[in-house]
């Protein structure tokens, strides 16, 4: 109960700006409309008009909320107006690209913990696909995949795959090489053999460096699946409701989707730290 | 009595940037079966390298090495040896019993015969009833038992131990000399044993060599003339204190000339 307090005191604070903002940047228009009209405003009139613009520059907090009620609430779940629709449609890309990205991640690591010459030559080549632009790389994805006839939910996995494999590597990689040199030299004097070594020291030693890598990763996917659904017109998903949202000018359309977005992260890390919690607690190393 | 250990000219040279470091030079030690031996000495003094030459875990530059009449990476395959390093490391995702079966199940023991051992060290080391336990959740002093359980658990017959205790306090380091005594009475081991105490090396040792750095060697062994029943009051004792006296010297030796 401690907590409740300053929570809402930084969501007020927050809003406040937010609230403050809207007027700021909304007011010009309605100013420009009254001039236009000849008409003369109070700041009263000002602040309530700035408050209901059909497409503000920045849409209030009550206009998105209201909106996402809307969209998540109000409309039936199969509706192409339904948020929900579109979330489900960018989740589930965002869940085959995770599965595409950690395991991809977990298996680099693995050989360039293995292997001198996979650390020498894979490393550089990770570091670097994440240096370029995902914007840049999107399109060129979607495009090539759709040539070898590659549609739909793929390529967008492709893609938030191509995000979330850099963290899980990584952090797998520290996580692989986490045991001590005492612990190594135990192995040996055991006689283990490599594989041994992995499955009962190397990999259960790395799963705390695994969840936190995880907790990033699973939220690289969901911006590189929205990314992917900008290019090539797509008509659906949160990628696509923002985007159609940003050619008609749909300001609180772009803004409840993105808060849609931003919700679904926020849920998937959360999950991702439940399991956590479950499996660590399990290993007896949660503290 | 046989050799278990045999060292002849042992020499290993590491290189370094700042030239070749001598950690151990002409090493000539034989260790009969049954022995418990020490080694003493300040650090650098190349003791632990010692002993991880014969664990396999270094590798010599000169002269011969053989354990258990094999080469001493045979022996290490051959899993001649258990081996307590300083730190407990015990894996904390592993239960004590989990830890203590770790060995067993790499090495390939069956299933039931993996409970059965386990339980007979852990009663061994005085843990019985904390098997379940994870390692956190006991003492420094039970920790570092449940990895000389570890240790024992595959029963080869050469035990190797690297300052076992040396994190520990004086108290619980009395308490588990006297335990590591007994045990080695029961189990009729070669121990090979690392310390920077002279009680402790005195108190446990049929056999101390007295190590000294730059180049590592040694400069004295000592057979113990104390009797192999020891309670912890021998400490007391004239000859005790002679051997104690002895070993303090060939450690000043050691250092005067060094420096």
């Amino acid at each position: 109960m401690r907590h409740v307090i300053p929570v809402l005191v930084v969501v007020a604070a927050l809003l406040t700006v937010w609230y403050a903002g809207a007027v700021w940047m909304n007011s010009a228009w309605t100013l420009d409309q009254a001039a236009r009209e000849g008409r003369e405003l109070t700041v009263i009139d000002i602040v309530n008009d700035t408050m209901m613009q059909e497409r503000p520059k920045l849409p209030a907090p009550h206009q998105v909320g209201t909106e996402l009620w809307k969209t998540v609430v109000g409309t039936r779940v199969s509706s192409k107006r339904s948020l929900v629709w579109h979330g489900w449609i960018t989740l589930s890309a965002t869940a085959v690209g995770f599965a595409i990205g950690t395991g991809a991640g977990m298996a680099l690591a693995a050989g360039i913990v293995h292997s001198r010459a996979m650390d020498l030559s894979v490393m550089p080549w990770a570091v670097a696909s994440q240096t370029i632009p995902i914007l840049a790389i999107a399109p060129m994805v979607i495009v090539v995949l759709a040539s070898v006839g590659v549609t739909g939910l793929l390529p967008k996995a492709v893609i938030a795959g191509w995000l979330s494999f850099f963290p899980v590597v990584v952090g797998m990689v520290k996580g692989l090489r986490a045991p001590d040199p005492i612990q190594m030299d135990q192995m040996k004097t055991w006689n283990a053999s490599r594989a041994q070594v992995f499955w009962k020291l190397r990999l259960p030693a790395s799963m705390p460096y695994l969840f936190a890598s995880l907790k990033v990763s699973v939220a690289a996917a969901l911006v590189g699946t929205i990314v992917g659904e900008l290019p090539a017109g797509a008509t659906s998903g949160l990628g696509a409701r923002l985007l159609s949202g940003s050619y008609y000018g749909q300001t609180v359309q772009i803004w409840a989707a993105l808060f849609a977005a931003a919700i679904l992260a926020a849920a998937l890390v959360a999950i991702v730290a439940l399991i956590e919690r479950i499996v660590l607690g399990r290993m007896g190393m949660a503290r | 009595m046989s050799a278990v250990i045999e060292a002849k000219r042992l020499g290993l040279t590491f290189h370094t940037a700042d030239g070749p470091v001598h950690a151990l030079k002409d090493v000539d030690l034989t260790i009969e079966r049954g022995e418990f031996v020490s080694f003493i000495g300040p650090s650098g003094c190349g003791k632990t390298t010692f002993l991880r030459c014969v664990a396999a875990l270094e590798h010599p530059t000169e002269g011969t090495l053989s354990v258990n009449g094999l080469s001493a990476d045979e022996a290490r395959r051959a899993r001649s040896y258990g081996y307590v390093f300083q730190a407990a490391g015990l894996y904390p995702w592993r239960t004590i019993a989990g830890n203590v079966r770790l060995p067993l199940e790499i090495m390939g023991f069956p299933k039931a015969e993996r409970a059965e051992r386990v339980r007979k060290v852990l009663e061994l080391v005085e843990l019985s009833g904390f098997g379940g336990k994870f390692p956190w959740q006991l003492s420094g002093g039970m920790q570092q038992r449940a990895s000389i359980a570890r240790a024992l658990a595959f029963d080869a017959d050469i035990l190797l131990m690297d300052e076992p205790f040396g994190a520990l306090d004086e108290i619980v380091r009395d308490r588990l000399n006297e335990e590591l005594l007994k045990l080695w009475a029961r189990t009729g081991k070669t121990i090979g044993f690392v310390t920077h105490s002279i009680p402790e090396a005195v108190y446990l040792s049929t056999k101390i060599v007295v190590m000294s750095p730059r180049p590592g060697r040694i400069t004295d062994v000592i057979e113990s003339t104390l009797p192999r029943e020891r309670p912890l009051e021998i400490r007391d004792s004239p000859e005790f204190i002679a051997i104690a006296h002895r070993v303090r010297e060939g450690l000043r030796a050691g250092h005067g000339d060094a420096v």
